[in-house]
């Protein structure tokens, strides 16, 4: 238990501030109002592997870390589809994932969001169309935004999410 | 077994450490394979080829791994209306699921009695084998949904409990059937295959010089290890030989691989066991690699840095006195956290007895790399059959005998700290000279092999070239193949809540299995 309260007391706070604010990224504050304004609390998501090759997954679960702290800007990960507000999609959308994906889509409720995340969700990546794969995530259910990279870092996924939840804002 | 007494018959083949390759009949099939399981073998793959077009007939081969070599055993089915060949499964029960799949992509069976889809969900029809040459592999089907007839548990007070394909965490897809009484599990049934993404066919769009950017995302936590292993592959058909520098920088790159897998699953098994500072400490550790490796290598994951005749990125000497500050950091957080992880009762009492895979049992069905290694089964490639630069690494074997949670902790706690002496070796004697070598265009029709000793265990790919530069096909196999149906048996008589906990310590890739 020392050792444990002394690692605690030693690493201190490592949560680095949020993507600089500008036009597309509010600050903390903004967003938070923001997020209260349109969902009445606390933004959740809902991610799903569609087809990925795992690489996009550890980046999102990089997110949870302490610098980049997700939960301190209010936005949490949620288990069901049905307690969320945004659906992050990986991967191209696998013919044997395209049911699942279909289904937990249908199954949140509304307003929803979705991004398409890296660039096989965004176009299909190397994957593209095939008989086992159709390719982006748009060619299945509907995207309001995608964030490009192979994996995309953290910090990119981030910004999407501020900018997804911004614009949703002006748009209401 | 060794080689020699396959001598008569066996050709040499390309491949980053000594192989032979055996062709044999459909008698000889077998029997090798009951020689090969009698003598200690390991089955590191199995796949199916569709040569119709230049042997007038389907192939099919299998990789083995014995004490002193690999051999990949080849077998020509010229019976083309109805190809078949006999199942090895009954030797090596590993190869199971790798015939389910042959048959599903290139319609070739076995005698086994399970004959259900196992890649193919109703996404394409049962009448269309997607690798074989006369398919169009960029048609699209409409999905027709099909049960799959999972293995009943019958009596009073089983109940069955259905988890996935999409699980409540950020991970892969996969499907769990679990039947139970009350919390105990009698009984748990994988279903997997949701990523099939088709990558086999894939490969035979791509150029031999573009490949590896493919095999790298065949599962993107073991990127290096892929890549390399293509690269391998080509490098060993072409007989180009990489600069040092690259070679070194390939296992650094391999082992920083290592380092952010295993030290993301020590805070992702302490979470799972309800000790979230685990989680919190350990992906900061890892977080700071991974930062590392962008100043480093250029990426934090490094899909792109294995290239065919070198490596992308050089290391600069700034990076390089960065990444020896970071080792040290690292060793000295891991050998605090370690301390802490062993001296939590309540951590223990969650890891030890937990998700038990016997060495016997472990031996039978064929475990391989990290949990084999926590069952006592003593099998590194980077140990036994060192390719370079782990030829003048004298890289430790880390085994544990437990083959519960605790021991598959166990040894990923020892491999941290084994790998950053790796990497300080590596950087202390990393030769000075072009990170680069040119590769020519292999001809067509020649078959080479890369094995490299990946953080899960031995990442294999089989690479046949094609005319013009390109690839006639290309085989990627991740050790989860082996590894997946082990889970089987370790959750037998663990309660359904320890699931997840020994999921986790298994740690398997979907993507990597699914192709």
């Amino acid at each position: 238990m020392f050792n444990t309260l002394s690692r605690m007391l030693h690493t201190g706070l490592l949560t680095e501030p949020l993507p600089v604010p500008n036009e597309a990224i509010p600050a903390l504050e903004t967003l938070q109002k923001d997020v209260l304004g349109i969902l009445g609390r606390a933004l959740c998501i809902r991610h799903v592997d569609a087809g990925s090759c795992n690489g996009c997954e550890l980046e999102i679960q990089a997110l949870t870390n302490p610098y980049y702290n997700l939960e301190g800007a209010g936005i949490k990960f949620v288990a069901s589809p049905r307690h969320a507000d945004l659906l992050l999609v990986t991967g191209p959308v696998s013919v044997n994932m395209e049911e699942a994906l279909k289904r937990t889509y249908d199954a949140m409720p509304d307003p929803k969001l979705v991004i398409a995340l890296g660039d096989c969700g965004a176009c299909g990546g190397v994957f593209a169309k095939s008989y086992a794969s159709r390719g982006s995530v748009a060619s299945v259910i509907p995207v309001n935004n995608t964030i490009a990279g192979c994996p995309p870092s953290p910090a990119a996924i981030l910004g999407c999410i501020l900018q997804t939840v911004r614009s949703s804002a002006v748009e209401a | 077994m060794s080689t020699d007494m396959m001598e008569p018959q066996r050709t040499r083949l390309p491949a980053n450490m000594p192989s032979s390759r055996l062709r044999v009949d459909r008698e000889q099939w077998l029997r090798t394979a009951e020689d090969l399981r009698e003598s200690g073998a390991r089955l590191l793959t199995l796949w199916g080829t569709d040569d119709r077009d230049r042997d007038s007939g389907f192939r099919i081969a299998a990789a083995y791994l014995l004490t002193d070599s690999v051999v990949v055993v080849e077998h020509l089915i010229k019976e083309t209306s109805a190809p078949s060949y006999p199942s090895i499964a009954g030797l090596f029960p590993a190869a199971l699921r790798m015939q389910r799949a042959v048959h599903d992509l290139l319609g070739i069976s076995t005698d086994e009695v399970d004959t259900r889809n196992w890649l193919r969900h109703g996404g394409w029809p049962e009448t269309v084998f997607p690798l074989r040459r006369d398919v169009d592999g960029n048609r699209q089907y409409p999905i027709v949904s099909e049960p799959y007839p999972y293995v009943e548990v019958e009596g009073d007070g089983v109940h069955e409990i259905s988890v996935g394909p999409v699980h409540a965490g950020t991970i892969e897809p996969g499907n769990f059937r679990f039947s139970v009484v009350g919390e105990k599990v009698l009984r748990l049934e994988e279903r997997l295959g949701y990523t099939h993404k088709g990558i086999a066919k894939l490969f035979e769009n791509f150029s031999q010089e573009a490949g590896h950017s493919l095999a790298a995302r065949v599962s993107g936590d073991s990127a290096v290890a892929f890549s390399w292993a293509y690269c391998s592959a080509l490098e060993a058909i072409t007989g180009i030989t990489c600069p040092m520098r690259a070679v070194a920088l390939r296992a650094l790159a391999l082992e920083h691989e290592r380092l952010a897998n295993h030290m993301g699953d020590l805070g992702g098994l302490g979470n799972d066991a309800g000790f979230a500072f685990g989680l919190t400490h350990f992906s900061r550790l890892k977080e700071d690699l991974l930062r590392a490796n962008s100043v480093a290598f250029g990426a934090r994951y490094l899909l792109d840095y294995v290239i065919p005749g070198g490596v992308a990125v050089d290391l600069t000497a700034d990076a390089s006195r960065l990444l020896l500050e970071l080792y040290d950091t690292l060793e000295s957080s891991v050998t605090n956290m370690r301390a802490i992880y062993d001296n939590h009762a309540g951590l223990q009492d969650r890891f030890r007895e937990a998700g038990r895979l016997e060495q016997n049992t472990a031996e039978k069905l064929g475990a391989i790399g990290l949990i084999g290694r926590a069952s006592g089964i003593a099998c590194d490639l980077r140990v036994d059959h060192p390719w370079s630069p782990y030829n003048s690494l004298a890289v430790k074997m880390i085994v544990q005998t437990g083959g519960d949670v605790a021991a598959r902790v166990q040894v990923r706690f020892d491999e941290v700290v084994e790998s950053l002496r790796l990497c300080r070796a590596l950087l202390a004697e990393l030769p000075i000279e072009a990170i680069q070598t040119p590769v020519s265009i292999a001809a067509a029709n020649l078959l080479g092999i890369g094995l490299i000793e990946g953080w899960r265990g031995p990442v294999m790919i089989a690479l046949e070239t094609g005319p013009d530069g390109g690839i006639r096909r290309c085989h990627a196999h991740d050790p989860s193949w082996q590894n997946w149906p082990l889970i089987d048996y370790a959750i037998l008589g663990n309660i359904v809540p320890d699931f997840p906990l020994i999921n986790k310590s298994f740690n398997l890739s979907y993507s990597g299995h699914d192709g």
